[in-house]
């Protein structure tokens, strides 16, 4: 799988591994963000992980363009798709409340109960394609696809943090509150962002999530012990 | 006893910025910094601050403030400036004495101007820098917008002449030059046509995060939705609407949306600072020119930094002296009060 290098301005490579959203392109354009993070090339500023492309930014007073993009396709060429360790998450998740505003309606056009969908929506191991849109906000492939829904023709305004949505065959945790299009299910007591912490991002992109559903009592208590700065999960190193 | 800097009155999109905050594009954070580095640069040089130093950028107009100490105060762009009710030069710095009131009036042209204060704005770092990021609320004073009431604290200033540019900042004109890519194979050569034409202008809507366009829609003949990739800032993206944008400082990080290409960097503060109705026009040109054109321009830059000259006059100097020897002996008069 040798990836295209395109220019994507005077400051920025986009190395795109494929058109398509796929865990093992997903795993590649990681593993040379990481590469390229252990063993930087001269002139690499910094690199976004998405999808299906790394953005590699650079300072064209270090390095040119062109003489790095030729240095990237090297590296791409030479990394390996054997998984590395990867983190799982248990995120807890309250299903409806004042987050999980989409719950019944997305039952009603699935014609299942709403019991059906959230065993169907906690089913999978999800994956964090990437983090981005916004500080920690992490998009996840795997969802099932009978859940798979097109955004509202007219986002909403606001969305809390934590609130958990589809978004087509997306799903997604937010991390800080906006307006958003997506629809959503419930929310998480975890803050995926929260600056004032020594660790501000809690998810990165391959990491795995699943979702536990907890009661509204589990979730004031999680949502209590978070206020009070606990941390209330630790991922799994598999 | 540290230097406060207070806001008297804001004008509506005054922010604590500083030169952003980089490395972060993984985790979802825009740099965010000023619309206009350049000028941000300058401010700062000024006044004898260091490049990281956090100064305030406006749109339109500034406000006024007072400081409770001395300190020296540039703006750039071409504002209104007043210290004391005093018609003062934009691009040069002053002293700014305690009790007397800084207007940063209206910018006669451009969108963005800059405020520097000596010793810098030091409101908490987030993430590594001062710089305000409105969309998500960190950085800055509170991650907003300044309003009359906002006290904020100065780092310390140190005495030193005050300086002005040997040459005045002028911007070549011309349309606003752009390197195609990444998604450039989306579009037909109708839409570089379009954009090179004079059907263009800054729409209202624009903002720290995108530079929107209104004009004739851009059809990208292979669908407006891509699998979400990571967004250079400069980014020219066309959305569904066929009404391209630009996306500036305070970019979201990742987007759906095919870019036909990206402003060159020497151009980007330009595109900034044109007005809202104005015309823009884009041309074509290769990566090499436009990493040519930003690397003479950043030592261009480096050059006029490092040819800043003081200020002829002595009384700038030795009256800034002065009261900077002062400062004990007033603080202390407060503590009496």
């Amino acid at each position: 799988m040798t990836p295209k290098v395109l220019c994507a301005g005077d400051q920025a490579l986009a190395v795109e591994f494929s058109s398509r959203i796929d865990a093992s392109v997903n795993a590649r354009v990681i593993a040379l963000a990481k590469s390229l993070g252990d063993d930087p090339l001269p002139g690499v500023r910094e690199t976004v992980p998405s999808y299906r492309s790394l953005l590699v930014c650079y300072d064209p007073e270090a390095v040119r363009g062109a003489a790095l993009a030729e240095a990237v396709q090297r590296r791409a060429a030479a990394i390996s798709d054997a998984a590395s360790a990867s983190r799982l998450w248990r995120v807890p998740l309250l299903f409806g409340g004042s987050a999980g505003l989409d719950l019944e309606d997305l039952a009603r056009m699935k014609s299942l109960s709403v019991e059906e969908l959230i065993a169907l929506f906690v089913s999978p191991e999800y994956r964090v394609y990437m983090i981005g849109f916004a500080p920690g906000f992490a998009y996840l492939g795997g969802l099932p696809a009978l859940l798979h829904t097109p955004r509202l023709p007219t986002p909403r305004q606001r969305l809390e943090a934590g609130a958990v949505g589809i978004g087509g065959e997306q799903a997604n945790i937010n991390s800080v509150a906006g307006p958003s299009g997506w629809r959503f299910v419930g929310r998480t007591p975890l803050r995926l962002f929260d600056p004032a912490r020594p660790e501000p991002f809690l998810l990165a992109a391959g990491d795995a999530v699943r979702f536990v559903p907890v009661s509204a009592a589990e979730a004031a208590d999680l949502d209590a012990a978070v206020a009070a700065g606990e941390t209330i999960v630790e991922s799994e190193i598999r | 006893m540290s230097t406060t800097f207070s806001v008297l009155r804001s004008g509506p999109m005054t922010t604590v910025q500083d030169a952003g905050r980089p490395g972060l594009l993984h985790a979802g954070v825009s740099g965010s910094g000023p619309m206009d580095p350049p000028l941000f640069a300058i401010a700062n040089a000024l006044v004898g601050n260091a490049d990281a130093a956090a100064g305030l950028e406006f749109a339109g107009m500034g406000g006024e403030f007072s400081v409770s100490a001395p300190v020296r105060v540039a703006v750039t762009g071409d504002a209104d400036v007043r210290i004391a009710g005093e018609p003062v030069a934009a691009w040069e710095s002053h002293d700014l004495l305690s009790g007397q009131t800084l207007r940063v009036g209206a910018l006669q042209r451009g969108v963005w101007g800059y405020l520097a204060v000596s010793g810098g704005i030091a409101t908490p770092p987030v993430l590594g820098s001062r710089a305000t990021h409105l969309r998500t609320g960190i950085g800055g004073h509170e991650g907003r917008t300044l309003k009359a009431g906002d006290t904020l604290p100065l780092g310390e200033t140190v005495a030193a002449p005050c300086l002005r540019m040997a040459e005045p900042f002028v911007r070549e004109e011309g349309p606003i030059r752009v390197v195609p890519g990444p998604q450039d194979d989306y579009f037909d050569e109708s839409a570089w046509d379009l954009l090179a034409g004079d059907g263009y202008t800054v729409s209202p809507t624009r903002d720290r995060m995108a530079q929107a366009l209104e004009g004739p829609k851009i059809a990208a003949v292979r669908g407006h939705d891509i699998v979400s990739d990571g967004t250079p800032l400069g980014s020219l993206q066309v959305p569904g609407s066929g009404r391209p944008m630009v996306l500036m400082a305070e970019r979201q990080t990742t987007g759906g949306y095919p870019k036909i290409g990206a402003v060159a960097s020497v151009d980007l503060p330009r595109l900034g600072q044109i007005s809202t109705g104005q015309p823009v026009r884009f041309v074509r040109i290769s990566r090499e020119d436009a990493e040519n054109l930003l690397i003479d321009a950043r030592r261009a830059l480096r050059s006029r930094l490092a040819d800043l000259m003081p200020k002829a006059g002595l009384v700038c100097d030795s009256g800034f002296l002065l009261d900077v020897n002062l400062i004990d002996g007033v603080a202390a008069v407060a503590e009496n009060e």
